[in-house]
């Protein structure tokens, strides 16, 4: 079995989880995606450091890294900026039940769309490819925490406490 | 020793839930979670404290319930009541009650076609047992399949029953589920694998969520039976991104079953090895497909490959896989169990046992269903989903996302399996179905389904990646009310060039929701076109005035 032969970009000890997740699965190649879960998880984001020391630690050239990275939805190459997010669900069901009316309304009073932020860049809007809760649609998460039958209303204030709570 | 002994000689801790007198079951599904069961739970829990019912009272989570519209959902057994729409503040009273009458009204009946038209065997635990709890499934006659397959029957025996049960996969494509065991189990090589498709990517789709968190052990069992049949030592199960419960659920899972010596070296003593890892995806329709996935678990890039080879003869790390779907897997203990002629019994002569529906959209119902094959969707709509609420009329119901079709009134007593779907341009899919009113237009649901597909295009091949791109601006002209009548020649000529084309099922499918539109509501997208553009697509407005 390989071991770590390459140094942690820092010494900050939260690379010691990136490497006992690479560890776990014997530093292979197909240990890539799982990896770059677990770093994103701990850091919040994958930085060029972070793909170069995967890329090194299990033996993929850094442009299959990057490749990966870049391919799927769930991994970041940016540093998360809001403090709060707002996810959307964008499946079937909500965009039925008046998900674009809610979106509109965000843009047109908080000048908030999917992808960005508040003007002061509190609060972000992100989407989701169902989240799975189309019982309920249209659905958002709330700085993690699910809300049902949403409205413009509900939304908009949600998103409204967030911004003047911390001014 | 038959299976049933060697269970309970085996599995050390015995369940206590006999020895309680009142079972209290919190639904957990994704649904009721969203509404905060989770805190439910903890209040009621608090209740049995303070009333002193420790010892005769038991509050437990349980998979999704079904009925997510009604949720958060609490049932009481042996009293075998429901309760809807449950807060926070009922927790005392619903204690209170448990040697009285129940609390009258949060009462969710039960007697209604929603609970009585329905048939389970996927669904047969979820709701019922704690899904963190192995003893609880094996309390629910879980492992017994696989212990009788160890013992008493050959892989052979074991696929023949497979064949027999007439199985088809639930993933999509309706491939029998026998004939792949065959393949994989007779292809050349010392390893092989077996590959859980938990990836559920259709937008609008829970089932496979549904039973990895509600029945977990249910795939466990399913796949070890699967590798001892084709000849596996190793599973993956391959769970979608989003679904960081049933990671949890699943990996507690097969944790508990490794200690129970259910997963591991030798299992039950037998020769037969067979171990599981979870594999998380990463945010991708097409890693959904199979040969995608493969790659997704190889650690690259998941775009499909050209097939053949198939996975059954060339799949992970060049190895025979047999790759199947969360549902069809799940359909296996029970068939096991009670053997290939009762599964075959239900439903109808192309399509066996029963179907999982996630229903949503503007029915009554909301949430989650398992019918037998070839109910009607007549039934399936208006009475098992209550019909449309709020005096809305019914327009159409969507099956299988972005890769199926609409359909009209006039197919609603139609019996359901893969081949009726299938002449009526829809597909079974992977058990999506939404309904549709009259308030919907369909022009939009095709352009939301185009989108969809324009944006999860991974770009492997031209005919998907630039046809998508084109269909969905043609689209939003139509949407807009701006196409011309050759906007809709071009349409349907791009519908005839993706599907005939594309090198996976994600393009091939991609125009089915425009087809099937155009098929029935062929009007709707004649109301958006301009009169004023000619047919050669020259406004002649403008080509007048500049005259
Ligand atoms: C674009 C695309 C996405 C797919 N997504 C899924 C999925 O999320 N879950 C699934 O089980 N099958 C999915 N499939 C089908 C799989 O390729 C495969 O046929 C299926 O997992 C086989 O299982 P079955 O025989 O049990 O149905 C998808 C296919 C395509 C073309
Ligand atoms: S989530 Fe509770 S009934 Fe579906």
């Amino acid at each position: 079995m390989k071991t770590v032969k390459s140094a942690a970009p820092s010494t900050d000890n939260r690379w010691r989880i990136v490497d006992a997740a690479m560890r776990r699965l014997g530093f292979q190649p197909h240990a890539l995606i799982e990896t770059l879960h677990v770093t994103q998880e701990t850091f919040g984001f994958l930085d060029e450091d972070a793909l170069r020391y995967i890329a090194a630690t299990l033996g993929v050239p850094l442009s299959q890294v990057y490749g990966v990275a870049t391919f799927y939805r769930a991994f970041t190459l940016k540093p998360k900026g809001a403090h709060h997010t707002c996810v959307v669900c964008t499946g079937t069901a909500c965009h039925l039940k008046g998900l674009p009316e809610i979106l509109a309304a965000l843009e047109a009073e908080l000048g908030l769309s999917p992808g960005g932020s508040t003007p002061d860049g509190k609060a972000a809007l992100m989407t989701a490819r169902c989240l799975a809760s189309c019982g309920l649609a249209p659905a958002a998460v709330f700085d993690g925490k699910m809300v049902g039958n949403l409205t413009s209303a509900t939304a908009l204030k949600r998103i409204r406490q967030w911004v003047e709570h911390e001014s | 020793m038959n299976p049933e002994e060697l269970l309970q000689k085996n599995v050390s801790h015995q369940l206590t839930a006999e020895a309680h007198g009142h079972d209290v079951r919190v639904c957990m599904g994704a649904g009721c979670m969203s509404l905060h069961s989770d805190q439910i739970k903890s209040a009621l829990t608090a209740q049995v404290k303070q009333h002193g019912r420790d010892k005769s009272c038991h509050v437990k989570g349980v998979g999704c319930m079904g009925l997510c519209a009604a949720g958060p959902l609490v049932s009481v057994e042996p009293q075998g009541v429901l309760y809807k729409e449950v807060t926070e503040e009922d927790a005392g009273e619903i204690i209170d009650s448990l040697n009285k009458a129940p609390v009258a009204r949060l009462i969710c009946p039960t007697d209604t076609p929603f609970f009585q038209n329905q048939m389970k065997i996927v669904l047969e635990n979820c709701g019922k047992i704690d899904p963190e709890r192995i003893e609880e499934y094996v309390n629910a006659d879980g492992y017994i399949a696989l212990i009788k397959a160890l013992t008493e029957m050959t892989p052979n025996d074991v696929i023949t029953q497979v064949m027999r049960s007439g199985l088809r996969g639930r993933g999509g494509g309706g491939y029998p589920t026998g004939l792949k065991w065959t393949t994989v189990a007779k292809a050349d090589g010392t390893q092989k694998y077996v590959i859980c498709n938990g990836d559920e990517g259709d937008p609008g789709a829970f089932m496979d969520r549904g039973v990895m968190e509600g029945d977990p052990h249910r795939l466990i069992e399913a796949m070890a039976i699967a590798g001892y049949a084709v000849g596996a030592d190793t599973g993956y199960i391959f769970v979608r991104g989003e679904y960081s419960m049933s990671v949890k659920r699943l990996r507690k899972a097969i944790m508990q079953a490794e200690r129970q010596a259910l997963l591991g070296k030798n299992i039950f003593n037998t020769p037969f090895s067979f171990q599981i890892e979870v594999r998380i995806g990463a945010g991708a329709f097409v890693s959904g497909e199979e040969t995608a996935l493969i790659a997704c678990i190889e650690g690259r890039r998941g775009v499909p490959s050209p097939r053949p080879p198939y996975p059954a003869e060339r799949g992970l790390w060049g190895c025979p896989t047999l790759i199947n779907n969360v549902e069809t897997l799940a359909n296996i203990p029970s068939i096991i169990r009670n053997g290939a002629d009762w599964f075959s019994n239900i439903g109808t002569r192309t399509g066996k046992g029963t179907v999982v529906f996630a229903m949503t959209g503007r029915v009554q119902n909301t949430g989650l269903i398992e019918v037998p094959m070839g109910t009607p969707l007549r039934e399936v709509i208006f009475d098992i989903g209550g019909g449309v609420p709020d005096g809305g009329t019914f327009k159409a119901v969507q099956m299988g996302g972005p890769s199926g079709g609409c359909i009209p009134e006039q197919y609603l007593d139609m019996p359901i399996d893969f081949d009726s779907l299938l002449e009526i341009g829809a597909i079974m899919g992977s058990g999506g179905m939404l309904v549709i009113d009259d308030s919907a237009s369909m022009v939009d649901m095709a352009k939301f389904f185009m989108e969809f597909c324009r944006i999860e295009s991974c770009g492997k091949c031209v005919p998907c990646r630039v046809g998508t791109v084109q269909m969905h601006e043609l689209l939003i002209r139509f949407s807009e009310g701006t196409a011309t009548e050759r906007d809709l020649v071009l349409l349907e000529e791009l519908c005839d060039l993706v599907r005939h084309t594309s090198l996976c099922g994600l393009g091939q499918s991609a125009p089915n929701p425009v087809l099937s539109t155009l098929r029935y509501f062929r009007h709707e997208y004649m109301a958006q076109i301009r009169p004023d553009f000619g047919a050669n697509g020259v406004d002649t407005h403008e080509s007048r005035s500049t005259s």
